[in-house]
């Protein structure tokens, strides 16, 4: 039952995904001072960087943050 | 008559007029520019960490196991920004990291504790981009090498390209591959004997003997007739070689004026040796081994970001990322983070991470693993725990910068991490931007 709730979730990724899609309206470029914001990037912090190098090693699992996937080091 | 006399003076000097103008040089076209200094980012960590069941001392619970590690991180990269003849953007980056760090139970890789247990790694990186503003369009090559004690070194190189969409959008992919090279230093006991040749009818063998000495280096013995012929200290130490190849796809995409989100994912197949030499294993019946460990490997990791300004003061940072490979392990990551804006110029940003994943196939703890398994690993980051991250953050960025100083960000981070195996680590790190 846990196992099915597991690969449940990576499924509603992408219907969530989808839904957030179907809502975009088009925003002209005057109207972006909110989403130019530094802290609305969708971008990690450079702050982070090392953080994340910690995580990756003591964690089995590591990637699609823009952070290392593997290699490079005696890591994952 | 004069009146027409006088017209016709009048047209024909009009017209020469009209044709009189002299046609300039269009100077409105795009001259190249030179590359000159854009920016430099410096970042600064360090790392305290509490633990046990190390998975040099294959997951022992006891003071042998212990795990205590302290990693002092730094980098520093330099942009430089040009424009060539076509007015496209072309960006250099040069950075360099160095690393210092002890870990206690590296002191155990010889069976008494008395070798070396710190270590030091440097890791220059490369990187190129030119970005066309009028397409839209980004394309860019990278280059990385990594060298440090314990692991020959590393070479990475990768490609990147972008693309804005006509509705606020962007897809981005980007191809890494990393070639390891892995020092094959095994614990003293275990002694990988090369036989060079028997002498047929002597009861001894000539040989290489490659022992881990006392101060973690790994000498070469060289044996003929039972005696030490020679004891080289720059002896080639045998490796093995780590291979990773990955892809990683990227879509965001603005939703309203205060919303956006970003989907990404990632493709990553490793292959060769993916253990590490001096990870020990014990077995149910008391004998010791090193971890074996497939020598394929594939990833698949998908996160979600959505970034929200709620009223003029708050922004909400999501982030989601489920995980899955082919060793079995499955992960949940979800984060989030609340930069509140106490000036346009400062904030202050508390965040919260959960993690949770269920373990390898290969794993288990100490003294449980069978003999007749064909793979087996003590390597409690392959476990099933869970863990929690949470700290907060200040970040200043003043228009003119900071007193003259040439800093014009500068971020501060506290962090605590918790995990279920019993580590507890603490990370303080700093980020100033010069310009």
């Amino acid at each position: 039952m846990m196992m099915k709730k597991q690969r449940l979730i990576p499924y509603c990724t992408i219907p969530i995904a989808g839904l957030l899609l179907a809502s975009c309206i088009h925003v002209k470029e005057y109207q972006k001072s909110r989403i130019n914001d530094s802290e609305m990037s969708l971008s990690n912090r450079k702050v982070e960087k090392n953080e994340l190098n910690a995580q990756s090693y003591r964690e089995g699992s590591s990637g699609a943050n823009a952070g290392k996937t593997g290699g490079g080091c005696g890591c994952n | 008559m004069r009146k027409i006399c006088l017209t016709v003076v009048g047209m024909y000097i009009m017209l020469i007029h009209a044709f009189s103008q002299v046609s300039s040089k269009d100077t409105s076209s795009y001259k190249p520019k030179k590359l000159k200094f854009e920016e430099a980012n410096f970042v600064s960590s360090y790392y305290n960490q509490s633990a046990d069941k190390s998975a040099v001392m294959g997951g022992r619970t006891d003071s042998k196991g212990i795990a205590d590690v302290t990693d002092f991180a730094n980098g520093l990269d330099i942009k430089f920004v040009g424009w060539d003849p076509k007015g496209r953007k072309n960006s250099i980056t040069a950075g360099i990291g160095v690393d210092y760090h002890t870990a206690a139970s590296q002191a155990y890789v010889d069976s008494n504790g008395t070798a070396r247990n710190y270590g030091t790694r440097l890791y220059p990186t490369l990187d190129w981009t030119i970005e066309n503003e009028r397409k839209g369009t980004e394309f860019g090559l990278g280059a990385y090498y990594s060298a440090e004690h314990n692991y020959y070194h590393s070479v990475g190189l990768n490609t990147s390209f972008s693309k804005k969409t006509r509705s606020n959008g962007e897809i981005s992919g980007k191809l890494t591959t990393y070639f390891d090279q892995i020092k094959m230093i095994v614990p003293a006991e275990f002694i990988p004997v090369d036989s060079i040749k028997s002498s047929g009818t002597a009861a001894v063998t000539d040989s290489i003997i490659y022992v881990t000495t006392a101060s973690g280096r790994t000498e070469a013995l060289s044996y003929r007739s039972g005696q030490v012929i020679s004891q080289g200290t720059k002896t080639e130490i045998p490796s093995k070689s780590r291979d990773t190849y990955s892809g990683s796809f990227g879509f965001s995409q603005i939703i309203n004026t205060r919303m956006q989100a970003s989907l990404g994912f990632d493709l990553v197949y490793q292959t060769g040796y993916l253990g590490l030499p001096f990870h020990r294993v014990y077995f149910n019946n008391g004998k010791d081994t090193i971890e074996n460990l497939p020598s394929q490997r594939f990833k698949f990791p998908v996160g979600l970001r959505l970034n929200y300004f709620l009223g003029d003061n708050v922004i909400l940072r999501a982030y989601y990322r489920f995980y899955a490979d082919s060793w079995g392990l499955l992960s949940h990551t979800a984060s989030i983070e609340v930069p509140v804006k106490i000036t346009p110029f400062f904030s202050i940003s508390p965040f919260y991470r959960f993690y949770v994943q269920t373990a390898a196939r290969y794993f288990a703890p100490y003294a449980v693993h069978s003999p007749q398994e064909q793979y087996y690993s003590s390597n409690y980051v392959l476990s099933t725990f869970s863990s929690n991250f949470f700290g907060a953050g200040i970040h200043f960025s003043p228009p003119n910068g900071i007193a003259g100083t040439g800093i014009h960000e500068l971020e501060f981070r506290y962090a605590h991490y918790t995990q279920t195996t019993d580590m507890i680590s603490d990370v303080f790190s700093l980020s100033l931007k010069f310009k």
